[in-house]
This record gives C-alpha cells, structure tokens and sequence, in this order.
C-alpha cells in the first residue's frame, strides 16, 4: 500500500506540476493585463495555444542537425525531471532521494545548453545572438543559484529539497537575515532565469532585445509546442522552488487526507501571490539593456552571498 | 550559536544589522548622489532602529535617547543638508559610476571576511545576544572606508565617512549597549560640524575649480586649465 502512495506521489506532482504551468502563465497574463488597463485572453489561452501547436505541422531548416529535432524532446523531459525533484504538495516524495538542488541545477542547465545548441544549430543569426546572449545571463545566474541554494542547505543541513522543506516546517521559526537575502536573491534570479521583465520579454519578437525567443524563431508545430511548455514549466518550477524553499507551510509532511487536502489550495493560493508579484513589477519596470543585465546579476550574486557570509557571521558562529 | 534562543527581539536586531551591511554595500555601489543619499538615510534610519530595539531588549533608556538623536541626524538633518547641497551646486543629474563594479564589490564581500575573522576573538568575551553584530560594523566601517577610497565625487566621499559613523555608532550598541550619553551628544555634533564645514569646504572647491571630482585636485590649478584648454581646442 505505501508503496503504491509513494509511487503515485512521485509520479503526479511532476505531471500536476506540468498541467498546471500554462495556466500560472495564463494568470500572470491577465493579471498584468488588468493592471494596464487591458481585458486581457481567458485564463485558458495557453492551453489552446499549445493545442494549436501540437496539431500543426512541424517544418524544419534545410540546414539543421538531427540536433535541432531531438531538441525539444530532451528540453521538455529535462525540465519535466527537475520537476520531479521539487515538492509540490507533501515532502513525501521519493523523487527526491535521487534528485536534490544541486542535480535540479544540473538538469536545468542541461535543458539550457541543449537549447542553446538548436539555437545555433539553424544558422540563423538571431538564433546565435540569442544564444550567446542566452550563455551571458547564464554565466553570472548560475553560480549565484547555487549560492542561494548552498546558503539554505547550511542552515536545514541537507541539499535535498523535501528535506530543506521539511526542516523549515519542523524546526522553530526564527527571523534569519540569511534566508531574506536568499529570498531576495532568488526572486531577482527567478526572473533573470525564466526570461521575463526587466530581463527578457516573452511577449516580444523585436530583434534586437529578444533573448529566450531569438533561439526558438526557428521552430514550429509540436516543437515548438513542447519548447514553450518547458518554459511555462520552468517557470512554474521557479515559483514553487521560491515557496518550498521560504514558505513552506501548508505542505503535507505526511501522507494524510486532511494534510494532502489542504495543500493544493494554499499552493495555489501562494502561486496566485508570486503570480501577482510578477506581473506587478513587470507592469512597473521596463526591460533593461542587455548591458545592464551583468549588473543585475552581481546584485543579485551579492545577495546570495551576502545570505552565506551573514549565516556565517550572525547564525552559525559559536 | 542557536538563533532559536534568542528572544524575538534579538533576532530583530540581527536581521537590521544584516541590512545595515546590505545598505553599505549599497552606498558603495550607487552611482547617482541623489539615490546614494537616500540609501545612507536608510543605513541612519536601520541603525536607529537597531539602537531602539536594543533598548527595548535591554530596558535601557539612554538608548531610545541616542536612537532619536541618529535618528534627527542622520535620517532628516544631513540628508537634507546634502540635498540642499547637491541642489546648490547643481549635481542633481550627475552621475559617477565606479570605474570597475565588479571587482569593487567583491572586494567589499572581501572585506566582510576579514572584519569577521578579526572580529572574531574580540566576540570571544562578549556575552550579549548580539555579539555578532561586531563583525558587521566593522564591515560597515571597513565598508565606508572602501567608499571613500574608489569615489571620485567629493560629495560620495562625504557618504562614506558617514557611513564609516554609523558603523562605529552600530558597534557601541550592539557590544556595550551604547557609548554614555556625553560621549554620544559629543560625537554627534562633531559629525554635525563636519557636515556644515564639508559644505562650505565644497562650495569653495567649486567656486575655485568649478568641478567636485578629486582626481583633478592631483594637478596644479594651472595645468587644468591648460587641459581644459587643449581639450577646448580639440
């Protein structure tokens, strides 16, 4: 019986989690609509969106590799696992015992590099220049990621993130000056890493700003279909990663009806409020110049950093 | 240390403290003066708060007092006064961006490491809750020093030597719970002085080399304006 438990745990929180990406994206489109003034699509347009997709045909260049087909394939499922590291509703999750942070890191870098490989694999020269761009924002985000994750994994003593979880919902609750800085760090990372606002800008196709769209120009039909999903997952990825990771409650620490019941809706509830976040200081911001981006990014290394030295200094010191 | 013993007060303080050396970084960083001053009205305003809660923490009174006194000072008083200033002489739009960010915040997380490391033996005979918060000043001071050194815009320059205040004001309250009251009304007034003596020293620099960046303060004032006069030429 616990078998079949753990076993439907592991199996459904990746596929709820995939299921319910193109309607976060959704949420945060008609959320930010609203704030401009704009009705804004119903909430179920990226759903229709990648239907529309999957039932097109898929036409490929010329000159592209088998590459530039395999691509999406290995993208998608990358995503899909990091997504099966990551505890949705309960910290039961056996997923976890051999997917912790650090491998979720990996897996979202391999689905980056092989992108960044069909990206260039066409011969465009927008797909180069978003790729290189792409390789840009990845080489200050990264280390910073791992920053904020080594951070947190000192304080909870495991790099698991059930686990992390799970010792945040079960230790006492105390103000630490490291986990504001990681929160902080996170967020502005969240948004370098997904492409959005002040980064990139998903809804765009100007030449000359386009980052994450400049690799996918190339694509059509269920390629592309399945390109978008992972970027509405991994989205959805980075919102649920910021609530594991900082607002635990209301994950179930073990598999009872109560418990479990209880822990989508305050789930989405949390989404809905990073969802609105979101949205909001994309209405208030304007993207940036590719220039500025490092700069970004070192604030947000130094966050991350800043969140290490104070649990060194104010936390862990004897 | 276990956070989870310290009251809720503590904690506070620890988490202001963090912030405090998040706002020097800050201070170090900003490129526009405007923006810069409101940050260090920000360090003033954390540092007050971190002296008030110590208060509360401890029961002692002379700390609400020295709060309100950094509080008038280095939240309202020398804000204004140094918006008055960058207003006066025209500053408002400049900018001076540090000639490598990078490298220059690095060497600011640098120098945490090393205030905690010297801090370190001094928090040894300390018993407070907040013994910790040695180290931040000290990287707060250390911090405003750095200010001072990369800056070439006088006003900047001005904001880490407050800044290099607040850390020490900072280091008082968390280790002694405050330096006695003289001592503190002392201080405060110095930097007072300070303030009203910079403004004038500045008005004077402008008047005489019509510019507030330094590095044109290595050169005699003839061969600036020879300079100014090849570059006319140009």
């Amino acid at each position: 019986m616990d078998r079949f438990l753990n076993l439907g745990a592991a199996l459904l929180q990746p596929l709820l989690l995939l299921a319910a990406a193109p309607l976060l994206t959704g949420v945060i489109r008609r959320i930010k609509a609203r704030l401009q003034n704009r009705r804004g699509a119903p909430l179920l347009t990226p759903y229709r969106d990648l239907r529309k997709l999957i039932a097109k045909e898929a036409i490929v260049a010329r000159t592209a590799s088998p590459l530039f087909r395999a691509a999406p394939y290995v993208v998608f499922a990358a995503t899909l696992l990091a997504a099966a590291a990551l505890p949705v509703f309960s910290t039961v999750l056996p997923g976890a015992r051999i997917a912790d942070a650090i491998a979720l890191i990996g897996l979202l870098g391999l689905a980056r590099f092989v992108l960044v490989l069909a990206g260039l694999d066409a011969g465009t020269p927008f797909g180069g220049m978003g790729a290189s761009r792409e390789m840009l924002v990845t080489t200050f985000a990264e280390p910073a990621l791992l920053l904020v994750i080594f951070t947190l994994a000192m304080t909870t003593h495991t790099t698991n993130l059930a686990g992390m979880a799970d010792a945040t919902l079960t230790g006492a609750t105390v103000l630490r000056p490291s986990y504001l800085f990681a929160l902080a760090a996170l967020l502005l990372l969240g948004v370098a890493e997904c492409g959005r606002i002040p980064v990139d800008n998903p809804s765009t196709h100007l030449e000359l700003t386009m980052i994450h769209e400049g690799m996918l120009l190339e694509y059509s039909g269920r390629h592309l279909a399945l390109m978008e999903w992972a970027a509405q997952l991994k989205l959805t990825l980075f919102a649920v990663l910021t609530v594991d990771l900082f607002l635990p409650w209301g994950l179930a620490t073990r598999l009872t009806t109560p418990a479990v019941l209880a822990a989508p809706p305050l789930l989405a509830l949390k989404l809905l409020l990073l969802a609105a976040l979101l949205a909001l200081s994309e209405t208030v911001l304007a993207k940036m110049r590719l220039f500025r981006v490092p700069g970004y990014l070192t604030l947000a290394f130094l966050l991350a950093l800043l969140g290490l030295l104070s649990h060194v200094i104010l936390e862990a010191a004897a | 240390m276990n956070l989870g013993a310290l009251s809720l007060l503590d904690q506070a303080v620890l988490v202001l403290a963090a912030m405090a050396l998040f706002s020097a970084f800050a201070l170090l960083a900003q490129s526009r003066l405007l923006a810069a001053i409101h940050v260090f009205a920000w360090q003033g305003a954390l540092v007050a708060a971190v002296a008030a809660l110590t208060g509360a923490a401890s029961g002692d009174v002379n700390l609400y007092i020295s709060a309100a006194i950094t509080f008038v000072l280095k939240v309202l008083l020398i804000p204004w006064m140094l918006h008055r200033l960058v207003r006066r002489l025209a500053l408002e739009r400049q900018s001076d961006p540090l000639p490598y960010p990078a490298l220059t915040l690095l060497a600011g997380a640098a120098i945490v490491v090393f205030a905690d490391w010297v801090a370190a033996p001094v928090a040894q005979f300390e018993h407070s809750a907040t013994r910790n918060v040695i180290a931040i000043s000290l990287a707060i001071v250390l911090l405003g020093m750095l200010t001072m050194v990369v800056r070439r815009q006088a006003l900047a320059q001005v904001l880490g030597f407050m800044a290099i205040e607040n850390g020490l004001f900072l280091a008082a309250v968390a280790s002694t719970h405050g330096m006695p009251l003289v001592v503190e009304l002392g201080v405060a007034f110095d930097v007072l002085v300070a303030m009203v003596l910079f403004g004038v020293f500045f008005l004077q620099i402008k008047d005489s080399i019509d510019t507030l960046d330094i590095d044109r303060l290595s050169q005699l004032s003839a061969s600036v304006e020879q300079d100014e006069a090849t570059e006319a030429q140009r």
